[in-house]
């Protein structure tokens, strides 16, 4: 059957007089002072039951679609594939509109692959998080994005190292640097404070002092209860 | 009974047979082969020379097709490309001698490390760029099975090269050349220098060059390991010894225009084993001098050089031992994690090394000052006086310095013009060049290694054309002059 499991991240969504709950469910959820219970008695099915999870998680999603579909971006919608999959030619009509951020965080893309990139002038927001192939001889290609780029973000990226750093300096208007989480940095404080001084305008993210020290084994607060001895 | 009689003669029939009919003017006696099988049955049977409980393990083979003088990086770029680039597969059997397998003396793990295209030479521009796509793909190019991947710790910060009033336009100029050929370098005045450097003194400063891309520092010592285990694992034999003698043979023979030239060309090598007396000769089909600073000793032993002066068979290959200091020093008011490999107009140089404000840096010398490259004893004083001044002047926060550690390494001066020796000699025609580099061969060491095998499978350059570092400029006096050499 199902195990119990970990606590899940997801919170459940609140639930308004709108909406069919699922079953017998929807009696709980009017009352505020009922809602804590309605979400415990929910989190407690859900625990033990995939199915009910699953379920929770649909509901979720076709909410989270709903709020999508209400945004817009530059006055206009959402550019979507449709049900083929196909991407309307609407947006061949935006070549002129200059693109401001690019987000390719977990991507693939390498050496070669940022030609495109570096190809954007107007280039403000350039987010590189956990990039996979992202090293220090991709970070010595952003020069041509020196007079535009404004934020830089290069978290847990396992093969940039402080020597890729160095190279940032060229990025003048660079304001926010993230350099957390770099596994391949010999010493994040230290790199952080020399970064800080060759970066004199930019607010540098990430590398926190005390990352060098080592935690003792990970104390989590315990909600079940041990055997700790009294 | 029976069966060992007709046993024996079944086994003597053929071979007596064999012996007799095929006596005197036959396929077999024509290269005199039968003779020397002849001598080797002699040595065999019991009286000859030939010990079978003998353990020849230790020595090179008898044979083989190219035999590489000198196991640095040059050398081994040339074994890993002559295996790379051969067809088919296995045909070439290469051995490498080398005398110091610790490489205490070789030029190639004293060196700073550095690569940069900003040369005036364009041939040397691009060698330097393919060798640093071959360092940026270098997991590609040297993988060995099983192993793990190599990290050379590349710093891509870039050169920067300072020129005075002077030296100004021939920095524009070599800057056209440069960037002609593909390099990403960018001329700075000298406000935007202090802009963007601040801690620079640009008094006396007219122009500056500063490679953004492709151009930095690296471990040599990583990329001799790299090419070493990937050669081993291609087949490449190694020998610990020392080439002690070239047994040649000539031919007198008429040029078009009727004059007389005598070719020579290698047929044995003789490897002394290190610390005894012992030596092997091994038949080769090609030798390649990659000797580094003692490339000039090496081709003195294959005759180069030995003739009237002013003849080809007089000239001499002009390589020799030159010794250069490098300091490096602490000091923690010193430029930032920005910092170049910074080249004073006065030939200082000095660049950054790793995270904690220490700092690699030198001089060369002039020709009066030449110290003795006897041995890599380090003259602290050369220091005091003739590298320290500068830099406190370029840099102000050097003024207060501390040195850590210094060491000596030679390099392999080509004393004619500064640039490196590819190709054959046009005499002795099967002893090929590698070697010459002075003070740049570790970053060109991927390109030309290519360049030399490409000469030796095909017969002519096929990437790069490298025909104005041929030998025989030495004996026609037209120089390759290299400005930017540090």
């Amino acid at each position: 059957m199902a195990a119990p499991k970990a606590s899940l991240h997801l919170v459940a969504p609140v639930w308004n007089g709108g909406t069919r709950g699922i079953g017998g469910l929807s009696r709980v959820v009017a009352p505020e002072g009922n809602q804590k219970k309605g979400r415990s008695l929910l989190q407690f099915l859900a625990d033990r039951f995939y199915d009910v999870e699953a379920l929770r998680d649909h509901l979720l999603r076709k909410r989270v679609s709903k709020v999508h579909q209400k945004n817009r971006f530059q006055g206009r919608e959402w550019i979507r594939p449709n049900q083929r999959g196909h991407f309307s030619l609407d947006f061949l009509k935006l070549q002129a509109v200059p693109v401001e951020a690019v987000d390719a965080s977990g991507c693939a893309i390498n050496y070669q692959g940022l030609d495109s990139l570096l190809a954007l002038k107007e280039l403000q927001s350039l987010w590189l998080q956990r990039c996979p192939h992202v090293d220090d001889w991709c970070l010595s290609r952003l020069h041509p994005l020196a007079s535009s780029l404004q934020e830089l973000s290069l978290a847990g990226c396992p093969r940039v190292s402080e020597r890729g750093l160095a190279c940032l300096h060229h990025l003048w208007n660079l304001r926010r640097l993230d350099i957390s989480d770099l596994p391949a940095v010999s010493s994040p404080g230290l790199t952080r404070i020399l970064v800080e001084e060759m970066l004199p305008s930019c607010e540098v993210l990430g590398a926190d002092w005390a990352q060098g020290l080592k935690l003792g084994p990970e104390e989590q607060p315990r909600d079940t209860a041990g055997p700790i001895p009294a | 009974m029976l069966r060992r009689t007709l046993l024996l003669g079944l086994c003597r029939g053929p071979l007596g047979r064999g012996l007799g009919t095929h006596r005197g003017g036959s396929i077999l006696d024509r290269d005199g082969k039968m003779s020397e099988i002849k001598k080797k049955i002699q040595s065999i049977l019991p009286g000859g020379d030939w010990n079978p409980l003998y353990d020849t393990s230790h020595l090179p083979p008898e044979s083989s097709d190219v035999v590489i003088v000198g196991g640095g990086v040059l050398g081994l770029s040339v074994a890993y490309w002559l295996k790379k680039l051969e067809k088919p597969r296995g045909a070439i059997r290469v051995l490498v001698v080398e005398r110091d397998h610790t490489y205490s003396r070789a030029s190639t793990v004293l060196s700073v490390g550095g690569i940069r295209q900003q040369f005036s030479v364009p041939e040397n521009v691009q060698l330097s760029l393919f060798s640093i796509d071959f360092l940026r793909n270098i997991n590609e190019y040297l993988a060995v099975a099983d192993d793990p991947p190599l990290d050379i710790q590349f710093n891509p910060s870039g050169y920067l090269l300072l020129a005075s009033e002077k030296g100004a336009a021939i920095m524009e100029n070599n800057v056209k050349v440069q960037r002609q050929e593909g390099a990403k370098v960018c001329l700075m005045s000298p406000e935007q220098l202090r802009n963007k450097f601040p801690w620079i003194n640009t008094e006396g400063v007219a122009l500056a060059s500063y490679g953004m891309e492709h151009e930095g520092w690296f471990d040599p010592w990583c990329l001799l390991q790299g090419l070493r285990r990937k050669v081993q694992s291609m087949g490449v034999l190694f020998c610990h010894g020392e080439v002690t003698r070239f047994m040649s043979s000539s031919n007198l023979m008429k040029t078009a225009s009727g004059e007389e030239v005598n070719l020579k060309r290698i047929h044995e090598v003789h490897v002394k084993i290190d610390q005894s007396l012992e030596y092997q000769p091994v038949e080769c089909a090609i030798v390649i001098n990659a000797a580094g600073a003692w490339s000039g000793q090496v081709a003195e032993l294959a005759g180069i050089g030995k003739g009237p002066p002013g003849t080809l068979q007089g000239t001499k290959l002009p390589v020799e031992l030159r010794k250069r200091y490098v300091y490096l020093w602490h000091c923690p008011q010193g430029p930032g994690l920005e910092t170049p490999f910074v080249i004073d107009p006065s030939g200082t140089y000095f660049r950054r090394e790793g995270l904690g404000h220490n700092y690699l840096g030198g001089c060369s010398p002039t020709e009066e000052e030449e110290p003795d490259p006897g041995n890599l004893e380090v003259d602290h004083d050369f220091f005091q006086d003739r590298v320290w001044p500068p830099l406190a002047q370029r840099v102000p926060a050097f003024e207060t310095l501390k040195v850590r550690s210094a060491w000596a390494g030679y390099y392999d001066y080509n004393t004619f013009d500064q640039n490196g020796v590819v190709g054959p000699h046009p005499l002795v025609i099967n002893m090929y060049f590698a070697t010459g580099f002075s003070g740049h061969g570790l970053q060109q060491a991927p390109a030309v290694g290519r360049a030399v095998a490409e000469m030796v499978l095909e017969g002519h350059f096929q990437t790069i054309n490298l025909s104005s570092f041929l030998f025989s400029r030495f004996y026609s006096g037209e120089k390759v002059q290299e400005h930017n050499i540090i």
